[in-house]
């Protein structure tokens, strides 16, 4: 790989920043709207999170004790699935961190268009707010808010919903999705056209090859979900029978639109993370990653493999023994350039001189519990087991290992790994590290014993079970108590971290941290890189 | 605002704009999937799609081989209709074109329209399962009380035992779904209209 060389230039003395409401409204300056994005996550994702924990209060004891009405039940699912996807792992990874470090690794002045970068981040607030409005209109006769799950399937979608707010929802995923599309062209155009001197795509470090495998994913597949939802809107409102066996149309072929956009969905969320535990690996084992363009090329292989394989959500719809077949098969091959980086992170840690800072341990503890979830991934993959598996907790305890405690563990570890970087300011490593083990702990009460109810046969999204299956939800709400515990932690630690007096230094991780944003000053300067660093190749450098 | 504006070159307008025409593209693309899927379906029998085409020759058929194939007839709420098979099922000689009488009739009070969708079963099955002739590519209005005997002429395509998927099948099932005729309406008036709404609201 490649380091920075040369990177003398004086950055300007005045660091001149505009009025509050210029900067933070008007914001054309990728930091400050990455910095807008992670506080936007955090909100959403402090919202999606209460509605988690109704979810987990309500399947802490068999019958109904906080939700009178099961419809409403399914709108905490339902909200707490599109937020976590559209409103906080999103904007955490791609907007957030994207944003932030994307032009700084690459050694780019700002985003190709900082102005459009403004508009994607505002059409993201303003899906929010549709979606937030979706809560508090009918949808299913007699209940407030759009209880269709976040696959939004017809015909629940349409005829068990004759309320707006699936109406809401649509417009939410809509305006968010445009968002997303215009985030996604930015990136794709600062990645190939503003790299700094000397830095070719094969010298690129690898959240910047993650950013750009994402943005591309994000082009190819919400256009589909787009037009898909358009369909079921205008199959609501205006008489069309796209999904409609009334007027000839197929409720399936919704499944196979969605799902075309759905299942590289999955991979847009996981891909970032990728890129971010790659580097945090690296810099705590004072290595450079193992096998890099292997792990380049391997997350390629993820994202072009993941748009041939969406029919494995749907083995139950009646597929023919081929189809399932084909779809078993590549399903399973993407485990095979996951495997890679799995292996690539490890090898990376073999022999180094590893540092278990909070952000480390995050970290490694992506890497067990991802294995996991991914192992179950594997499992359900087969269409003979996934058609008993199919909607059970099973599914829910496999894309939570993935998502839950694969990308927003990630998400923690590049708050503890770039913190001091954004701002300055350094989060006390005892906070970091009490907030991993509680996660950790947390997460695994919380979704492990999902898998016993899966193989039991406890359905999701359903308010109410038989007694057989209190004991392990009860287990799993007790884990809840122990995650959201967690939070709190987080949230003492960012605030210890503004109230110290302490103050980063650039490059606070020391030798292995070789990415150019540690090459400039701990919060970087509103404008960098007005002199374009030179990348040169260092022989015998690492 | 001071400082730099990043520089917007040649090469990144063209990047974007490309960029932007594939999202387009995808939109397209999303929408011709529409015909694509209908029409997929209907070449390859896929999801249980019945395939429409002329008779066999009559030399075509197979005195030994035959296959039961059951009716079975739903009507869908919102359409006040009788509907039912003449016979729940018929063994059809593979290759044997057959007729089968279907009798509809309107047990409301006023004239209403219905058009019917239908599928077989086991889904396998859409491929080698031809229709010839069938009142459910229509929609059918009938006046109160009255009753219609509609035909659906079909044979079994000989072919089903070539197929690994389906040799063994010696049973399917034609089902037949009679739906109101909305005309333009859209689903959610449709069932605003039909079912009444709770007036209960719970949160």
């Amino acid at each position: 790989m490649a380091t920075a060389a040369a990177h003398a230039e004086a950055h300007e003395v005045h660091d001149h920043k505009p009025s509050f409401f210029a900067r933070w409204f008007l914001s054309t300056n990728h930091k400050d709207i990455g910095t807008l994005y992670l506080l936007f996550a955090f909100c959403a994702g402090m919202i999606g999170a209460f509605l988690s924990f109704g979810i987990r209060m309500e399947m802490e004891q068999p019958g109904l004790q906080y939700f009178s009405n099961p419809a409403t039940y399914n709108v905490f699912v339902t909200g707490h699935g599109l937020i976590m996807v559209f409103f906080m792992v999103m904007p955490a990874l791609i907007g957030g961190f994207g944003n932030w470090f994307v032009p700084l690794m690459i050694g780019a002045p700002d985003m190709a268009f900082p102005r459009m970068n403004n508009i994607s981040f505002w059409l993201t607030v303003a899906g929010f707010c549709s979606l937030l409005c979706s809560l508090f209109v009918e949808g299913a006769p007699g209940a407030s808010g759009a209880g269709t799950g976040w696959t939004v399937y017809p015909p629940l979608s349409t005829a068990g919903h004759p309320g707006p707010a699936v109406d809401f929802a649509i417009f939410a995923l809509h305006l968010s999705g445009a968002g997303s599309i215009l985030g996604a062209i930015n990136f794709i155009t600062t990645i190939l056209n503003m790299r700094a001197p000397g830095m070719t795509l094969h010298k690129m470090p690898l959240f910047a090859w993650a950013e750009l495998v994402t943005a591309f994913l994000l082009l190819l597949s919400l256009p589909v979900l787009a037009g898909a939802i358009t369909m079921l809107l205008t199959d609501r409102n205006f008489g069309t029978t796209f999904f409609d066996p009334a007027g000839g149309g197929d409720p399936i072929l919704y499944q196979h639109l969605f799902w075309f956009f759905g299942h590289p969905e999955v991979y847009i969320m996981i891909l970032p993370a990728f890129g971010i535990v790659s580097h945090i690996i690296a810099t705590f084992s004072r290595k450079p990653v193992f096998g890099y363009l292997a792990m380049a090329y391997a997350m390629v292989a993820i994202g072009v493999v993941g748009f041939v394989v969406w029919a494995h959500h749907m083995y139950t719809v009646g597929l023919s023994l081929q189809t399932q077949s084909y779809f078993v098969f590549a399903t399973m091959v993407i485990a095979v350039p996951t495997g890679v980086k799995i292996f690539s992170w490890i090898a990376t840690m073999w022999g180094g001189s590893i540092r278990f800072t909070a952000a480390m341990h995050w970290a490694v503890g992506f890497i067990f519990l991802f294995t996991v979830g991914g192992v179950t991934g594997v499992v359900l993959a087969n269409s003979a087991v996934d058609k008993y598996l199919h909607d059970t907790y099973y599914v829910v305890a496999h894309f939570h290992y993935v998502l839950s405690l694969g990308a927003v563990f990630i998400i923690f570890a590049g708050v503890y790994y770039w913190f001091p970087k954004m701002t300055g300011r350094i989060i006390p490593e005892w906070a970091g590290k009490l907030h991993f083990w509680l996660a950790f702990i947390g997460a695994n009460v919380l979704f492990f014993p999902m898998h016993f109810l899966g193989l039991a046969g406890m359905p999701r999204r359903y308010a109410d079970y038989p007694d057989a299956f209190a004991g392990w939800h009860k287990v799993s709400t007790y884990g809840g108590h122990i995650f959201g515990l967690g939070m709190f932690v987080f949230v003492i630690g960012v605030v210890l971290a503004f109230r110290s007096k302490e103050r980063a230094a650039d490059n606070p991780w020391g030798e292995g941290a070789t990415t150019l944003e540690w090459t400039l000053p701990s919060p970087p300067p509103f404008h960098q890189f007005e002199t374009l660093p030179r990348i040169v190749d260092e022989p015998g450098a690492h | 605002m001071t400082g730099p504006r990043s520089e917007v070159g040649k090469g990144a307008r063209r990047t974007a704009i490309a960029c932007a025409g594939l999202a387009v593209g995808m939109v397209g693309l999303a929408f011709a999937s529409v015909p694509l899927y209908d029409a997929f379906c209907k070449a390859t029998g896929y999801d249980g799609t019945p395939r429409q085409g002329p008779a066999l020759a009559a030399s075509a058929a197979r005195a030994d081989d035959s296959m039961v194939v059951h009716f079975d007839t739903n009507v869908a709420p919102g359409l006040p209709w009788k509907f039912a098979p003449e016979a729940n099922r018929v063994e059809a000689k593979l290759g044997e074109t057959k007729t089968v009488f279907f009798r509809v009739q309107n047990t409301g009070l006023k004239p209403t329209t219905g058009v019917a969708t239908f599928n077989v079963q086991p889904g396998l099955m859409g491929g080698y399962f031809v229709k010839i002739a069938c009142f459910c590519f229509n929609e059918q209005t009938l006046q109160p009380g009255e009753t219609l005997d509609v035909p659906v002429v079909f044979y079994v395509d000989p072919a089903v035992r070539d197929d690994s998927n389906t040799a063994h099948l010696s049973e399917m099932t034609l089902s037949y779904t009679y739906f109101a005729a909305k005309n333009g309406q859209p689903v959610t008036a449709a069932v605003a209209n039909s079912a009444p709404t709770g007036a209960k609201r719970d949160f």
